[in-house]
């Protein structure tokens, strides 16, 4: 426990250190070079996998291990976008929002591998277990919910979408909210006891959502 | 203890002249591991023959493929041990099960405790190849070793007033780093109907693939009752009770809705979060699926044990 909240910890100091090297760099090459480093930093979790896959390295109940992954993965991305935006103002460095579509995009990727372990390895596709799972568990439920909210979001992260829709774009990708609270309401409804985990997740999204208060507060009274 | 005695001071002793008790247990701790140490230099044979244990072979689950022993000891729902999967294996590694008796009390002729010994005596050992569910949807099958829990109910002479029976987990929150977290209400207790402990499937192991029982798996001695869940079988058992009342188990307390006091494999009953309609054998590989859990986890015979139940209601 200890452990894994300095392990925590000092990624959110490497990420302070990341910010203040990039911020030296001329606008477009940091861009560029923040972007690489999230799609290299986003194989890592999947490659890990594989790796493990191949070397017997997933324990005694491998399917689970995969699930557990993916879907802690898909909630990290998510924490990541919507960590953005505070951090924008916090480090006044605007042009960090240009990477906040490819953590979403991420966040979806991983929930995608999440879904897909969850249908092909857990349940091989048994369409009837399924659907009585989804209907009869909450937390599974609220996790389906949560992924068809992802889809639009998903299918509209792009620039042509973005022109297309304009102010309604803004107004759609709010969902990120909604799905957010389902995720953590999943997390804590599949946990037995120990509820260790989903508490410091949502102690976080609860730190993002705060941090974006006052921001909120100054935009209504304008 | 220790405070009791700062507190009143009757001896004099400043407390500055008090080992500290991180101190002290870890020159325990010390000491434990150069005992063992000293003990596997001299004497290996009788070390090492005190791993193995004498038993018959049952016909008992012939038939099934056995989980390895690998899984079977390092995949294990024990939470005084920690609430991961990987957690009881690690964390229990200093655990000593040996000196171990267990206090026999309640509806008994009288009260008295037994040596794991003579518990071990009371019955001739015999393999058994149980398949174990557990009630988050996994499975595995474990060749215990052990003696039906009957030669030990025969021995405590329980009284005309014993309906139920109670085990109550061994609870050190020094030694079991879990026991110091309050998510479940400590000590561990579990209970069955006089009737099933008296089932001869039912039985106390305390080992498991021919070996003295691992200490994540319950060491030194745990209840198997393979028709239930596998959180029915109370681990490092230190108290057994004859009671007049339906025991109240630490899972009831926990969530009443979620566990029952039966707690029988049934995938009729849907638990509120997970399936149990379908399970995952451990050990089976990343594409081989489910598959479908059998009511009573196939062992029929104990149908009879509720005959006129509603099995829904007393889940």
């Amino acid at each position: 426990m200890q452990a894994w909240i300095y392990k925590k910890t000092s990624n959110m100091r490497m990420m302070q250190y990341l910010v203040q090297w990039l911020a030296v760099l001329s606008a477009k090459n940091r861009i560029l070079w923040l972007k690489a480093l999230i799609w290299l930093g986003a194989f890592i979790p999947v490659l890990r996998l594989i790796y493990l896959g191949f070397t017997d390295g997933l324990g005694a109940n491998p399917v689970e291990f995969i699930e557990r992954s993916t879907g802690t993965w898909a909630l990290v991305f998510l924490l990541l976008s919507l960590g953005i935006t505070p951090l924008r103002y916090l480090t006044q460095q605007a042009w960090l929002i240009a990477v906040r579509r490819l953590l979403g995009l991420w966040m979806f990727a991983y929930a995608c591998l999440h879904v897909t372990t969850y249908l092909w390895l857990d349940y091989q596709f048994d369409w009837a277990d399924i659907a009585k799972d989804i209907v009869k568990h909450p937390y599974v439920l609220v996790g389906a919910a949560a992924l068809l909210l992802t889809l639009p979001l998903a299918a509209t992260s792009n620039q042509r979408a973005i022109k297309a829709l304009r102010q309604r774009w803004k107004s759609l990708h709010k969902l990120v909210y909604v799905i957010g609270v389902l995720v953590l309401l999943h997390f804590w409804w599949l946990v037995k006891k120990d509820v260790t985990e989903p508490v410091i997740y949502s102690l976080v999204f609860a730190l993002l959502i705060t941090l974006r208060l006052p921001v909120f507060i100054k935009n209504r009274k304008s | 203890m220790l405070l009791d005695n700062n507190r009143r001071n009757p001896s004099g002793i400043l407390p500055s002249e008090i080992t500290p008790q991180a101190l002290f247990e870890q020159r325990r701790t010390v000491l434990k591991v150069a005992g063992v140490a000293a003990a596997g230099l001299l004497l290996p044979t009788q070390l090492q023959a005190a791993q193995t244990l004498d038993f018959q072979k049952t016909a008992f689950g012939k038939e099934e493929k056995l989980t390895s022993f690998e899984d079977v000891t390092s995949y294990n729902n024990y939470y005084e041990f920690g609430t991961g999967k990987e957690d009881p294996a690690r964390e229990a590694v200093l655990f000593k099960p040996t000196p171990w008796t267990i206090k026999i009390e309640g509806a008994v002729k009288q009260s008295k405790t037994i040596g794991i010994e003579q518990l071990m005596k009371l019955a001739p050992l015999e393999e058994r190849i149980y398949r174990m569910r557990c009630v988050e949807g996994w499975s595995m099958v474990i060749p215990w070793v052990g003696l039906p829990l009957k030669a030990l109910i025969d021995w405590a002479q329980p009284t005309g007033n014993a309906k139920y029976i109670e085990f109550i987990s061994y609870n050190d929150p020094r030694h079991m780093p879990g026991a110091r977290i309050p998510v479940l209400d400590w000590p561990y207790i579990e209970g069955l109907r006089m009737d099933e402990a008296m089932q001869p499937l039912t039985i106390l192991a305390v080992g498991l693939y021919g070996k003295v029982l691992p200490n994540q798996n319950g060491a030194p001695v745990r209840l198997v009752v393979p028709w239930k869940y596998g959180f029915k079988g109370a681990k490092a058992i230190s108290t057994i009770r004859f009671v007049e009342q339906m025991p109240h188990t630490s899972w009831m307390k926990a969530s009443a809705r979620e566990y029952g006091f039966y707690a029988n494999v049934n995938p009729a009953v849907d638990h509120p979060r997970w399936t149990q309609s379908s399970e995952k054998r451990i050990g089976a590989g990343l594409f081989a699926g489910r598959i479908k859990t059998r009511l009573f986890n196939g062992y029929d015979e104990v149908g009879q044990l509720y005959a006129g139940m509603d099995l829904q209601k007393n889940f």
